[in-house]
């Protein structure tokens, strides 16, 4: 397994920031402390989820909390910067605005999924009497969605909030049907 | 669960903080209270076991408190969501 340190997490952001036309936030030890973090979370789960939210451990209820999550886009937009406030705007950076409180975007069904996340499989796994099937799972039904204004396709629980490829909003997002039709 | 206890001279009110171990404004929120030596227990929620997560989202929940971090509960019955200096300061008559 390749180590994970500080300067490839934040490279990475840096190059994020870069491509979306947001900033890291200015105070450094603020941010020297939003890498520790998200290098803690890579190296606990594999990935690096947000470091001011409770991830899972499972990587499909964590997906839309991966760093850059879901919901930087809006909140950006919105507050100016991200939940956590490691991505800002520009004012922000140029010391033009406050840090802004930026509410909780997540949707609270979502939040839920990581506190029972692994609990009845462990109870599974001692008892060892419940079938997969029967177990409390939490309900992740991923669907395929396309952006109608460049075609951006993607596969997950609910559309992006802004398409990664051309910015267009949400409710550009359409779900792809598929339908197996067997005949003869 | 296992509270860490921090002892401090302003032990009027019964804070409880819930932090994640990896968030900035958990830290920020604990060194507020430790400079304001304020007596406070906190448990990092993401390290603890699965049962007591569910016990701690039931406590945040029946108090009101959405689920983010860090929560602030004082006395049991004023929960601050976030590190909100002013919102401490009032709580805990700082």
């Amino acid at each position: 397994m390749t180590t994970i340190n500080i300067d490839m997490v934040r490279k990475r952001a840096e190059a994020d920031a870069k491509t979306y036309g947001y900033y890291l936030v200015p105070d450094p030890d603020l941010l020297q402390a939003f890498l520790e973090g998200l290098k803690v979370n890579e190296e606990r789960y594999g990935y690096p989820s947000c470091p001011c939210r409770l991830a899972s451990g499972n990587l499909a209820i964590d997906r839309d909390i991966i760093c850059p999550c879901d919901y930087r886009d809006p909140d950006i937009a919105e507050f100016g910067a991200c939940y956590c406030r490691l991505y800002v705007n520009k004012d922000i950076y140029e010391g033009k605005q406050e840090l802004p409180t930026v509410p909780e975007r997540r949707p609270l069904e979502k939040q839920s999924r990581s506190y029972a996340a692994t609990v009845v499989s462990k109870e599974a796994k001692e008892k060892n009497e419940i079938k997969e099937n029967e177990m409390e799972k939490p309900e992740i039904k991923p669907k395929l969605w396309y952006c109608k204004q460049c075609g951006y396709v993607t596969f997950r629980d609910d559309p992006p909030y802004v398409c990664p490829i051309c910015k267009a909003k949400r409710e550009l997002f359409a779900e792809i049907k598929i339908r197996i039709d067997l005949i003869g | 669960m296992q509270f860490s206890k921090v002892s401090g001279k302003r032990n009027n009110h019964k804070v409880v903080l819930y932090a994640l171990s990896t968030c900035v404004w958990c830290k920020m929120t604990k060194q507020f209270l430790k400079d304001n030596d304020v007596e406070f227990e906190y448990v990092y929620v993401d390290l603890c076991e699965e049962e007591d997560k569910k016990e701690i989202r039931k406590h945040i929940q029946s108090k009101g408190g959405s689920l983010s971090y860090p929560t602030t509960i004082v006395d049991e019955n004023v929960l601050i969501t976030g590190f909100r200096k002013d919102q401490l300061k009032e709580a805990l008559e700082i």
